[in-house]
């Protein structure tokens, strides 16, 4: 298990790619949004928290075909169904691996794009926590998404089709958490809510996802 | 006998083609007993005027366009545990008439919102859901089509329509969470109730609901059965590809 | 443990190409399988392999005693040859990189970049991990695709030496090997009759 998250680390740094692209689609959506909406700081401030989760929702999408496609493609996903780890823990690995590149240098980068954002300061902290209690869901639900198209060529944009509906609940709790912690109000319900989600969808959708790669292979 | 024997293909096809005209004939003559009924027989009323018959239409293919997705939750269940093909065909059958209920449910929602709330759109929760709703019956619709062999579709779509249904109702929790809205709560359930839908409007919509589900069922009966014609079509195909 | 396949049926697309398959591998034993193009070769391997479910009929050997080698090697262009085969040494839990590089005759080439290794040499490197894997059946399937006549023989040297330790191999190919001991199998006469299409389509209208 470990061997497989040290060697998509490598793969991650090593291809360059998904892990500096989503970062680098987080700025730019950080960066047009004031471009179009106008520079007014209260305005800004009002959308922020909306914008932050929207764009780090989208930068995750970004690379989600590549969590299983390019094993599938050169033949590793056969052996790695065929060996002795259970697919159901290569899809967790695969996640977990996908999260470490994309969801957690997307949450530390967020407050950076907070001050671009004209973000309220008590914001700051419940937007970093959101994001890192929310972003794990992103990526399981991303692999379950990812092994259900693996079999389809070029099936990027079906694969957004089908993933978006699924982050309408990460995406609504997520952004609540951090518009009422911008504004004072209590917290702990929505995110509470979205750690549930969070753990919900790591517990149960490895299995799903699994049964979907296993129909895809045969 | 079982009743599963129904599902093979053949006597599906055999018991289908007798069944089925019934069904149309019944949902005719709900539909057209309903909506006239309620269109023209009932009184317009004191507050919305003559808007509120698009009750008739409005009510009916809201519950049915989740109605639907429960059919293909229960359907898609079906062929995963007992692996009956026309089970999976009917869950893919029901898909596109799952879809345009929620659209006649949304467009009506937004002809009658407009005179009342004054707003053709509002993003108001039940409104959301259904958005939402519509875009999981998209999903569904474009995994069947993009994947070629009918069998890994569909296992595919069904783990699809499983894990869709839990994230559909965590969608339909946080969207009230996110916004309490304009739209009143169901009334349909209510009668008994303090403010229950009256009497004059209670009859003829139930008349309309029950035209709409026979309406429902004699589309993916219908539907099936090109499903089927067409699988049989493939497997000749396939067949004289290999002779 | 010896293999014993019985009345094995397979199906590609959802319809049966090979039925009634039946063969017995013995420890120490080598099958080579025949046939023409499309037969079926690559749908049984796969199917014994676990990846696919069989038809009909019983393999008697669990999925996790085979290991499958195919077309797709599974290597990763960024990783070096060692690298790579490091990775499978530690998904099996067993060691011996050093061993079969210097069996496949790659310890030269153990710090190259994957991505920079001929067609040849990548293939050495994909039936190297056969080693790592730690299993007695190999399956393959065409495994000497772009191998010089030399590595041809290196491989078959390899299996012989595999065989010796009372390990099981099972080849899908056209070329000879140079395995005189083993035993051939033509799967042309396992043909399935008439491809019936799952679900009783095919008598929907009858």
């Amino acid at each position: 298990m470990t061997a497989l998250l040290i060697r998509d680390l490598r793969l991650a740094f090593r291809a360059g790619g998904g892990f500096g692209l989503g970062l680098a689609f987080f700025l730019l959506v950080a960066v047009l949004v004031p471009l179009g909406v106008g520079p007014e700081g209260a305005t800004l401030a009002r959308i922020a928290p909306g914008i932050l989760w929207v764009g780090a929702l989208l930068a995750c999408l970004l690379s989600l075909d590549r969590i299983f496609a390019l094993d599938f493609e050169d033949g590793s996903l056969d052996l790695l169904a065929t060996s002795p780890i259970p697919l159901e823990g290569v899809v967790a690995i695969k996640a977990l691996a996908h999260w470490l590149v994309t969801g957690l240098p997307l949450t530390l980068a967020a407050p950076v794009l907070g001050v671009l954002l004209n973000l309220p300061g008590p914001g700051y902290l419940w937007l970093v926590a959101s994001l890192a209690v929310g972003t794990p869901a992103l990526s399981v639900i991303g692999a379950f998404g990812a092994a259900l198209t693996v079999g389809i060529k070029r099936g990027g944009l079906l694969l957004s089709l089908l993933v978006l509906p699924l982050y309408v609940p990460t995406l609504i709790f997520g952004a609540e958490v951090v518009k009422r912690g911008a504004t004072g109000a209590g917290v702990s319900v929505p995110l509470l809510l979205l750690a549930g989600i969070t753990a919900g969808a790591v517990a149960l959708l490895p299995f799903a996802a699994a049964a979907a790669i296993r129909v895809n292979l045969r | 006998m079982s009743l599963w024997e129904y599902a093979n293909p053949k006597k599906f096809m055999q018991v289908s083609a007798r069944v089925l005209p019934v069904v149309i004939g019944l949902a005719g003559v709900s539909l057209t007993v309903g909506l006239i009924w309620g269109f023209f027989l009932t009184p317009d009323d004191f507050r919305q005027g003559s808007t509120v018959k698009i009750i008739f239409i409005h009510v009916p293919t809201a519950m049915m366009a989740i109605n639907a997705w429960v059919m293909m939750l229960v359907a898609s269940l079906i062929w995963l545990v007992r692996r009956h093909h026309v089970s999976a065909l009917a869950a893919r059958a029901a898909a596109p008439v799952g879809l345009t209920f929620t659209a006649i449910a949304l467009v009506t929602g937004a002809f009658w919102g407009q005179p009342m709330w004054g707003t053709w759109w509002a993003w108001d929760p039940r409104l959301t859901a259904f958005l939402i709703l519509a875009l999981f019956y998209l999903g569904y619709m474009a995994l069947w089509q993009a994947v070629d062999d009918p069998d890994t579709a569909a296992d595919l779509t069904a783990v699809l329509c499983m894990v869709g249904s839990v994230f559909a109702v965590l969608s339909r929790y946080a969207v009230k969470f996110w916004n309490q809205g304009l739209h009143q709560d169901s009334t349909i359930l209510k009668v008994g109730e303090a403010d229950p839908i009256a009497p004059a409007y209670y009859v003829p919509l139930v008349v309309c609901i029950i035209g709409f589900v026979l309406l429902f069922v004699a589309l993916v009966l219908l539907r099936t059965r090109t499903e089927i014609r067409a699988r049989r079509l493939s497997a000749l195909l396939a067949r004289e590809r290999l002779a | 443990m010896e293999l014993v396949v019985n009345t094995l049926a397979v199906a590609r697309g959802g319809l049966t190409v090979l039925e009634g398959v039946s063969f017995v591998l013995a420890p120490g034993a080598a099958l080579i399988l025949r046939g023409p193009n499309g037969v079926g070769k690559t749908t049984l391997l796969r199917t014994l392999a676990g990846l696919q479910p069989a038809v009909a009929g019983t393999v008697s050997v669990p999925p996790e005693s085979l290991t499958y080698a195919a077309h797709a090697d599974g290597l990763k262009a960024v990783l070096t040859v060692e690298e790579n085969l490091q990775f499978w040494a530690a998904i099996h839990g067993v060691g011996g990189v050093t061993e079969a590089m210097a069996q496949m005759n790659l310890t030269d080439l153990r710090a190259r970049r994957a991505a920079n290794l001929s067609a040849g040499q990548k293939r050495r490197l994909g039936l190297a991990r056969l080693l790592v894997t730690g299993r007695p059946v190999w399956v393959l399937d065409e495994p000497t695709v772009s191998l010089d006549v030399a590595s041809v023989a290196l491989f078959a040297g390899v299996v012989r030496a595999h065989l010796a330790g009372g390990g099981m191999a099972l080849i899908a190919t056209h070329i000879d090997l140079g395995l005189a001991e083993a035993a051939v199998l033509d799967l042309g006469p396992y043909k399935a009759k008439a491809p019936v299409a799952p679900g009783g389509f095919d008598e929907a209208f009858t």
